[in-house]
């Protein structure tokens, strides 16, 4: 049933790709944590009193909203190392630098996702109604405990759905470290594709697999929300599921 | 770093004439396939919803430049396709690759659309039917011309992301701005190539941003008129 190119061991190439699969699922998930640390601190510094942090996370949402993530990707694989090199140069080590692919990878995805996502935090922080941050000082809280359990919990519901739309993006933009021979699914798939000369089979099963991890991930995405609502009355399953499936 | 520009400025420059026509035409051709597409998504008929929905699902859930290669390495594998008067298309990376995006937008455009149509107030198309209006002038009158409206915000971001996506037909051998700055790149292996091409993508974004401003002023200027 499955054509012989596509079985597992030293036939096929099924292995090749279910591992690049996997390398792909392991960058997106390093993504995702730089991702989210740099949208949460880009997020407080929009939301900060001073200009001047103000206007370079706005300038860092602008560049990342305007520039192509293939050239991002390049750009901190290359002119990053260059910059590194150069770097590591002026405190004396003259020993070159070579950029780990994956850090550069994730590094790059992280710093797309992290622009997209400080836009969802900042939005997730605002809607968070003012009469439950004036109950909770009312009551006594410190301003840290304000942040700590009513704000922070209550923003990463409101963030969540647009975070998992952000997921499903860097999902997808995995494929493009492939450009700097990132032994992920794409890389591994063109690979196959050119050394057996049949390239649609291929890029169809590598199509398969990406919607594999798309669908999971909507499942997963879906859980969580509900699991994110359970406080909240008539709530329960959020309202864009029912949509979907009405 | 100015010597760079001097000498291959032209390339670049050539590269992002072709960027800037691949991404009207799809946006055009796109924008022209999403409108049957979300109708079709939204249609009672199960038989005319589902291939709409899976249309849109497959393309929103793979990644684009699996689906060019696809496209432009996949189908060239069968002989049957090579003989095919499509080859009129597959077989030019240009082509192809104007095919690709365009494929890829129509599903993200008829997802936005679907939802401005949703979002149509019901009574606005109470008010057309009652006084007489079929379901295709309610549609062609009411909707379609709201919906766009309501939608169009969404579609500038989609048109910004068409723009940084279509940086991916370099990858099937199209020499748009991408295509040309990988070259040039691969000549000198001087990366100050790429802050050009950045510079210029980001100018291409301000561009679409600004027209699209403009185009939402010109469309809600009634608005304003009657206010």
């Amino acid at each position: 049933m499955i054509p012989e190119i596509l079985q597992f061991g030293d036939t096929g190439f099924g292995d090749e790709l279910v591992v690049g699969a996997l390398v792909t699922l392991e960058i997106a998930l390093y993504s995702l944590a730089i991702g989210l640390a740099l949208g949460l601190a880009a997020a407080s510094a929009k939301l900060s009193r001073a200009p001047a942090l103000r206007a370079a996370a706005e300038a860092y949402s602008l560049l990342v909203r305007g520039i192509p993530e293939l050239l991002i990707i390049l750009l901190v694989y290359y002119s990053g190392g260059a910059a590194i090199e150069a770097l590591l140069k002026i405190f004396g080590y003259d020993g070159g630098f070579d950029f780990n692919k994956r850090l550069a990878g994730s590094l790059a995805l992280g710093l797309i996702f992290g622009a997209f996502a400080s836009e969802v935090f900042r939005g997730a922080f605002m809607a968070v109604p003012k009469g439950q941050i004036e109950a909770a000082l009312a009551v006594g809280m410190t301003r840290r405990q304000v942040f700590l359990r009513v704000r922070f919990p209550q923003m990463l519901r409101f963030a969540l759905p647009g975070l998992g739309n952000l997921w499903m993006v860097l999902l997808k933009d995995t494929s493009l470290v492939s450009v700097i021979a990132l032994d992920e699914l794409m890389r591994e798939t063109s690979v196959a594709a050119e050394a057996t000369q049949r390239p649609f089979v291929f890029y169809l099963a590598a199509t398969v697999l990406y919607l594999l991890l798309t669908i999971v991930s909507d499942v997963f995405r879906a859980r969580l929300e509900r699991h994110a609502n359970r406080g909240v009355a008539g709530e329960a399953v959020p309202r864009r599921i029912l949509r979907r499936s009405a | 770093m100015l010597d760079l520009w001097l000498r291959y400025g032209d390339r670049l420059i050539d590269g992002a004439v072709i960027t800037v026509k691949l991404v009207a035409l799809a946006c055009l051709i796109g924008l022209v396939l999403a409108i049957p597409l979300a109708l079709a998504r939204r249609s009672d008929r199960r038989w005319i919803a589902v291939p709409a929905y899976l249309y849109i699902y497959f393309f929103r859930g793979t990644p684009l430049i699996v689906q060019l290669a696809l496209l432009y390495y996949g189908l060239a594998q069968f002989e049957a396709v090579r003989e095919s008067p499509l080859w009129i298309v597959l077989g030019d990376a240009e082509t192809c690759g104007l095919l690709g995006l365009t494929l890829n937008t129509t599903a993200y455009v008829a997802e936005i659309l679907r939802g401005g149509i949703a979002a149509v107030p019901k009574g606005e198309v109470e008010a057309a039917e009652a006084c007489g209006m079929s379901r295709a002038t309610v549609y062609r009158r009411i909707v379609l011309p709201r919906a766009i409206r309501i939608a169009w915000p969404a579609y500038g971001n989609e048109v910004i992301l068409l723009m940084k996506g279509s940086a991916l037909v370099s990858t099937i051998t199209v020499y748009d701005l991408m295509g040309e700055t990988r070259s040039v790149f691969s000549r000198g292996y001087d990366d100050t190539v790429y802050l050009y091409a950045a510079a210029l993508y980001l100018a291409l974004a301000l561009a679409v941003t600004g027209a699209f401003r403009l185009g939402e002023r010109q469309m809600n200027r009634y608005l304003r008129a009657a206010g």
